[in-house]
């Protein structure tokens, strides 16, 4: 596992080699220590989200709001921006900061209406050729009366189906919580990266505990056996590569997360554009039909 | 004596928990027990109250196909387990017990036939095994099923009945929402369309992936169509759940399904439907 392909965000001196190191030590023993460490950092208070990401990545952020149909969810912000000197499409789950803001954001669990507005700018970037950039960063789709009503499986999958059929470029990374369905809603993406204290998971280490060990209070059992963390979905070929953080987790400091990150989307970016709009769908299809094991 | 009424209920302390599970034959909206043969030849349908009852993959298939076109695909496809996965119980336990249990490889049966002479592809989902979740070798079926009915040109007709991932394949099973859409889209583009038929429940990563991307959808009366379920959703927001919550019924009122259509006319609804696609 020493030579782990792909890491990108090298540019910034130090970090890679640190993480290098790190990932050294967690093949020789991963833990479940480890593990639950990554679970508690993607889930941490003062992590970065997605617009403290944007404020330090992006020069001419404009935010845009609404589905057009129904509702303006702030769970999931959309908008354009400028990324190193071009033009880029942005989606991201936003949870909040404080109590008020992350009642109002809904702790970053989207309605089927924030789906539907991540689906009106992923069209709006296949229109005027911007790629596509997501950021991931919630417990979930929200659980709700009203989201079912409104259809939430469907909006999950028809934005997954918006994606498979861009002619842009994409680029996806999970910053803190890749949750199940209304993660991969927005990361059906030619590159997908993922923080390195970030996690991606199928359902919540309680959720799968509740269920399989009927007792929600086995998460960290829960999360050792199903095994969320970058390094085991980079060995699973669920991710491209894994986006080094400050030492400490990106809470330590927002704008190293944030520089390390952006050399990262960069990178990726640059890798896209040598590829011809119909190719790059094509490998972008075959790189998800390639997904799973079977026997 | 007048009206007066006393309620005597006594509760023994010792008294065994009443028991929830039911059996299987037993109808639980109005209580009434089939036997097994009964039960299959009403199309697993309760003759007293209508209730559709789970339907094993090749009983629905031998009700849907005609007579002797059956071929079945990728029969050899089997799980895998990615993360030697270790809850309770090791998940290669569980796989040799649901195959033993079901006589299936797996919760998905796939294969060529024809619906009242129209040649379509099937993809069958059934729920006994392992409760219809969708691991790596679900997510491979259902592919393969969009791969022949493009490579074939003739309609994929696709019944769901899931719970949504297989947890025990981690971040792999999560990987088959978008395989399973990517495969849908190839077929679109390919001018193949595709019939979806929600069996009870449709749940989860299933429904959050391919059964909701049919160009027709159709649903069987009172099955559960949720993202999230009544218990969960109950349990996370404390929300009053209204009586039909995730019903079929409830998602067609809210535009999210073209027809509930009973089992035994799902072979005629179907057969007018592939004549129209044919044109």
């Amino acid at each position: 596992m020493s030579n782990l392909p792909l890491l990108r965000g090298a540019k910034v001196t130090g970090e890679a080699d640190r993480l290098r190191d790190q990932l050294d030590r967690l093949s020789a023993e991963a833990t479940d220590e480890d593990i639950w460490r990554s679970v508690e950092l993607a889930r941490h208070d003062d992590r970065p989200y997605t617009l403290d990401y944007i404020g330090r990545i992006l020069e001419d952020w404009v935010e845009l709001h609404g589905d057009r149909g129904r509702a303006d969810d702030g769970a999931l912000v959309t908008g354009i921006g400028r990324l190193d000197g071009r033009t880029v499409a942005v989606i991201g789950h936003q949870k909040g900061r404080d109590l008020k803001e992350r009642l109002d954001r809904q702790f970053g669990m989207a309605y089927p209406e924030g789906y539907g507005k991540a689906m009106r700018i992923m069209d709006l970037a296949d229109r005027f050729a911007f790629p596509l950039v997501s950021l991931v960063d919630t417990p979930g789709a929200y659980p709700g009366v009203a989201a079912e009503q409104h259809g939430q499986g469907g909006a999950i999958a028809r934005s997954q189906a918006r994606m498979a059929r861009l002619f842009v470029p994409t680029v996806a990374c999970v910053i803190g919580e890749g949750g199940s369905g209304g993660a991969v809603a927005i990361a059906l993406s030619d590159r997908v990266l993922m923080q390195e204290n970030a996690i991606y998971s199928v359902i919540t280490p309680e959720g799968c505990a509740a269920i399989l060990w009927r007792d929600a209070g086995e998460a960290k059992k829960a999360a050792a056996a199903f095994k969320p963390d970058a390094l085991h979905c980079l060995e699973l070929g669920v991710i491209d590569a894994i986006v080094p953080e400050p030492k400490g987790g990106a809470q330590e400091d927002h704008d190293a997360a944030a520089e390390l990150l952006k050399a990262a989307l960069v990178e990726s970016l640059e890798e896209l554009d040598e590829i011809a709009p119909r190719e790059l769908r094509r490998l972008r299809r075959a790189k998800f039909r390639g997904m799973g094991v079977f026997a | 004596m007048a009206d007066t009424r006393i309620d005597v209920q006594v509760e023994h302390r010792h008294a065994p928990a009443p028991t929830e599970k039911k059996h299987p034959n037993t109808c639980p909206k109005c209580g009434s027990h089939y036997r097994d043969d009964e039960l299959a030849a009403a199309l697993y349908v309760c003759g007293h109250c209508g209730h559709h009852f789970p339907m094993p993959a090749h009983a629905r298939i031998a009700w849907l196909a005609d007579e002797g076109s059956f071929v079945e695909d990728a029969t050899e496809v089997r799980s895998d387990d990615p993360l030697k996965f270790f809850d309770l119980r090791p998940y290669a336990e569980r796989l040799a017990e649901a195959e033993l249990n079901t006589g299936l490889g797996e919760a998905i049966v796939i294969g060529q036939a024809s619906v009242d002479k129209h040649p379509v592809q099937l993809s069958v989902m059934d729920f006994s095994f392992m409760g219809g979740s969708m691991g790596g070798a679900v997510g491979e079926k259902f592919a393969r099923a969009c791969d022949a009915a493009a490579g074939r040109h003739v309609p994929l007709v696709s019944v769901t009945a899931s719970g949504g991932a297989r947890m025990q394949e981690g971040i792999l099973s999560l990987m088959q929402l978008p395989k399973t859409v990517v495969a849908v889209e190839d077929l679109h583009d390919a001018g193949v369309p595709m019939i979806t038929v929600m069996a009870h429940p449709t749940t989860a990563g299933v429904l959050a992936s391919f059964a909701s991307l049919g160009d027709v959808t159709i649903a069987e009366p009172g099955a559960l169509i949720a993202f999230t379920g009544p218990r969960v959703v109950q349990q996370t927001t404390k929300e009053k759940l209204p009586d039909d919550f995730g019903l079929a019924e409830q998602n067609l009122r809210f535009g999210h399904l073209d027809a509930i259509v009973p089992r035994s006319e799902q072979r005629d609804y179907l057969s007018r439907l592939l004549r129209l696609f044919a044109r």
